[in-house]
């Protein structure tokens, strides 16, 4: 591998592993072997840290709100006042956990944790932001652990209990939500168990409940103790046991490693057997681990395939992703956090409210023409202060509504222009275009392409200048969009 | 340097839309001037976000049950504007009831879809996919019809218009996207800034994510060009209320007349989430709606085009029958749906009032499926293959 092949890999591993490199952590990494740069990032993401914007025993939840207003303990202006600062948690959380993805502190983890949100997609049903602080704490902590461990522990997440209704899923009351999203979605896939086998998965999670301050609680009251016949077994079965058969099929290997690689891999993975064979293999060291989803990773992010040329460039950021990279190059910070929730809302990807249980499709859904046209022109928000004049539509909820309003004229922002600029001191003029490119861009600049930039920056003299510029026009290209 | 000249030198703004290969340009080209298959109808989808009350929009004033459930927000029966001898419409809608006395209006009761979903965003998905309530959908009906309407032929993403900023789940399709257009001058502004017109850059690499983004900017830039050309000559418009829908309408009025091949068109307005203080919010919602369609209708028959456009206005779920404790409403299931225009047999009201005492938990229960409004607006209006764009056949409310 010669110098610029190695650079555009460290480039790859780093955009598609996290979120993107600054400058120097890109130089740095080109200096290592690829081996070395995935264990320093698996490394550097051991650690945990809880996202907490309240205090279990000062969250009140909308129900409890109400009921405090029907006793005469809140007015009604109070009552208001307080379901939208329950909100504005939940856009606080929002941006908590932004910034630790634009931090590039654990960066595989934040990445592991964004695939797994719209994996285990989850809303925030009545503006609880207790529970949704639990829940992305949740599939934070295991996000490189154990699949098993996360399964149980998100599927016991009151947040997720509430989404899918299993608070309603009682003995003589059933509600099957809750049983057939955990097999569609969360492990077998569609078409990999029968309509009997959610009837009786979902007599056997009766009982799996929450308290109103967000703990979850087994209610043997509502437990329907018969025997049940789940995947031809029959048994007195509980949530465990149905977890645990889940996990004991291969085919949840299977669905969980075909959906990493899709995330990590290629937005449009080919039927081609030769990828099929990859995925079969890699699914069953995946089983063979005990569902270590770090190995997984590590076993990507090292095979020679995935830095293949077919792969590079083909998957597109999403708007999180695009944000958080963006941030994360330039040591970007918002002046008005609240415009990063604007920009999400308005690219279609707000965190905590996915569109649906099935999380956000992901590829070339991102983009349609005002998407596209939103992207190329961020650059231009974020460095050159140009006003902003789209805005995003609101969702019908009248509890959202502040989530929608606010925006941004225009986006005040502070960049590390120093760090960045540093990182080329050394580059001669002539080959400034071509070096950021290849910091920012999955493919070299064709001819053409550096041709019509470089006249532009023509008349731009000093050093400074001329590097923003660039950055800013690299920036604004469609190839941007990709990793 | 300072910021100030860093904003000034580097005025490289849309830099990758002057980068667009030529063989896509000159293929758009191509595309635009394909003949359309068109039978001239159109389609305007006006969507009330948050769960409109239907039960205060179409009044059953002649039924006790609605009025004992509704003790403070109900509206009284000497203040509805009489429709038949049941119903009649929310006392802020007096140009609706001129275009439903001019024979303009159908009312649809009790639409609505097996296993109702209360939560706005959910309901609307459905709405939008045209799912089952267990089904999730990654494209939109009106995204589907593009692409059957197109039939592999790509570049007119201005066949559907969304008029905002941003594009509806409604509009996104397997193969094609609509465009999202809140004034064709503002956007193709926004194409053109600068240096696109220098476009140069040939694109051979196959990769499909590169390929996708410059085919959807390069579809953008020309779409962008031709809606602008199409609608630069000042038309007179009709006299529309100020405000959003009232704008919206105005634009898609303007669309109409310039003669750009657009077979439906979407607006979306929001404020129907009423569950505090309903009847001053409601009133003032319904006023402006009726207010604006009224004016389009009229701005329409100004043009002899009242025959041609069919709008249809509807909402992701009605509310519940029993006000709540804050003089409002809380999410409920079936709804009443507009059909106003495109040349429909004389003013009706299609079916049978709510049945206020056959409720389901409380709530409305549905006779009308949503989807056999859209199978009727796609095979008998547009004519369209409404099979093949909602997945299975729905029966027909044979209206059109």
């Amino acid at each position: 591998m010669d110098k610029l092949s190695k650079q555009q890999h460290a480039r790859y591993l780093l955009a598609r592993a996290g979120f993107g490199a600054t400058p120097a952590e890109l130089e740095e990494a080109t200096h290592k072997p690829l081996r070395k740069v995935v264990r320093q990032l698996l490394r550097d993401s051991a650690s945990f840290t809880e996202l907490r914007v309240v205090e279990p025993d000062e969250n009140r939840t909308k129900q409890a709100l109400k009921k405090l207003a029907r006793d005469g303990q809140l007015d009604r202006e109070m009552l208001k006042e307080r379901i939208r600062m329950n909100t504005e948690k939940v856009r606080d959380l929002n941006l908590q956990w932004l910034d630790q993805m634009a931090s590039g502190r654990g960066t595989l983890r934040e990445k592991m944790a964004l695939f797994w949100h719209g994996h285990f997609a989850c809303r925030t049903m009545g503006q609880n932001p207790l529970l949704m602080q639990q829940y992305v704490n949740t599939i934070r902590k295991h996000a490189l652990g154990r699949f098993s461990d996360l399964l149980m522990a998100v599927s016991k997440e009151p947040a997720m209990l509430q989404f899918l209704n299993n608070q309603q899923n009682r003995k003589n009351a059933p509600n099957e939500n809750f049983a057939r999203e955990v097999m569609e979605l969360f492990t077998l896939g569609r078409g990999n168990y029968s309509e009997f086998d959610i009837k009786e998965a979902a007599r056997a999670f009766t009982g799996w409940q929450f308290t109103p301050d967000g703990q979850f609680v087994f209610r043997e009251r509502v437990h329907d103790e018969g025997e049940k016949t789940i995947f031809a077994k029959t048994g007195p079965f509980k949530g465990e046991d149905v977890i645990a058969m889940l996990l004991e099929n291969r085919q949840t290997a299977r669905f969980i490693t075909g959906k990493i690689y899709q995330f990590f891999v290629t937005d449009n993975p080919t039927t081609a057997s030769e990828t099929g064979k990859r995925i079969d293999q890699l699914a069953a060291n995946f089983y063979e681990s005990g569902y270590d989803v770090a190995g997984l990773l590590e076993r990507i992010f090292t095979a020679d395939w995935f830095y293949e040329t077919s792969n590079v460039g083909t998957h597109i950021k999403s708007p999180v992703e695009l944000l958080a990279g963006m941030r994360h190059t330039l040591g970007l910070t918002f002046e008005q956090p609240q415009t990063q929730i604007f920009v999400q809302r308005t690219l279609g990807q707000l965190l905590f409210y996915p569109p649906n249980v099935a999380g956000w499709p992901g590829g070339k859904n991102w983009i349609d023409s005002s998407s596209l046209l939103f992207r190329m022109q961020l650059p231009n928000y974020v460095l050159k202060a140009v006003d902003v004049t789209v805005r995003p539509k609101e969702d019908g909820d009248v509890n959202t509504q502040l989530l929608a309003r606010k925006g941004g004229q225009k986006f005040q922002v502070r960049v590390d222009w120093k760090g960045f600029e540093t990182a080329f001191a050394n580059i001669p003029d002539d080959r400034l275009t071509d070096a950021i490119a290849s910091t920012l861009l999955p493919f070299p600049l064709k001819a053409d392409q550096r041709l019509l930039i470089d006249r532009q920056m023509s008349v731009i003299q000093d050093r400074s200048g001329r590097i923003h510029a660039l950055t800013a026009a690299l920036m604004s290209l469609p190839e941007y969009q990709l990793t | 340097m300072n910021r100030r000249d860093f904003i000034k030198q580097s005025a490289l703004t849309t830099a990758g839309t002057m980068l667009i290969p030529h063989f896509l340009k000159a293929y758009e080209t191509q595309a635009m001037g394909q003949a359309a298959g068109s039978n001239g109808k159109i389609l305007v989808i006006v969507q009330l976000s948050g769960g409109n009350d239907g039960l205060n929009t179409v009044v059953p004033f002649r039924n006790d049950i609605y009025y004992r459930e509704r003790p403070t927000i109900a509206i009284r029966p000497e203040k509805v504007l009489t429709l038949n001898d049941e119903i009649g419409l929310h006392p802020a809608m007096t140009p609706l009831k001129a275009l439903y006395d001019d024979g303009l209006v159908t009312v649809i009761n009790n639409v609505g879809y097996p296993n109702p979903d209360r939560s706005h965003f959910r309901s609307m998905d459905i709405w939008q996919t045209a799912s089952d309530s267990n089904q999730y959908l990654r494209t939109g009906w009106v995204g589907r019809y593009l692409d059957a309407a197109c039939d592999g032929k790509e570049g007119q993403p201005f066949k559907t218009i969304e008029v905002d900023d941003t594009l509806s789940l409604a509009l996104k399709g397997n193969d094609l996207n609509g465009m999202a257009v809140l004034d064709p001058k503002k956007l193709y502004d926004q194409t053109r800034n600068g240096l696109i017109t220098k476009s140069s850059h040939e694109y051979h690499d196959g990769h499909e994510s590169v390929s996708y983004l410059y085919k959807t900017l390069a579809e953008t830039v020309s779409s962008a060009e031709y809606m602008f050309d199409k609608t630069k000559i000042q038309r007179s418009a009709g006299n529309y209320p100020n405000h959003e829908l009232g704008n919206r309408l105005k634009t898609v009025s303007g669309l109409i007349q310039s003669g750009i091949d657009t077979r439906v068109y979407y607006i979306s307005i929001s404020g129907f989430d009423t569950h505090i203080n309903q009847p001053g919010q409601q009133e003032r919602l319904l006023g402006q709606y009726a207010e604006a369609v009224s004016a389009f209708m009229n701005d329409l028959k100004t043009t002899g085009r009242q025959n041609d456009v069919l709008l249809m206005t509807f909402s992701e779920f009605g509310r519940r029958v029993k006000q709540n404790a804050s003089n409002g409403t809380d999410h409920g299931t079936a709804n009443n749906v507009f059909l106003i225009g495109g040349g429909l047999p004389s003013r009706r009201v299609l079916n049978e009032a709510p049945a206020l005492t056959n409720l389901t938990d409380g709530d409305l229960t549905y006779t009308v499926d949503f989807r056999q409004i859209y199978a009727t607006l796609l095979r008998d209006y547009l004519g369209a293959d409404d099979v093949a764009i909602l997945g299975r056949r729905f029966d027909s409310l044979k209206i059109v």
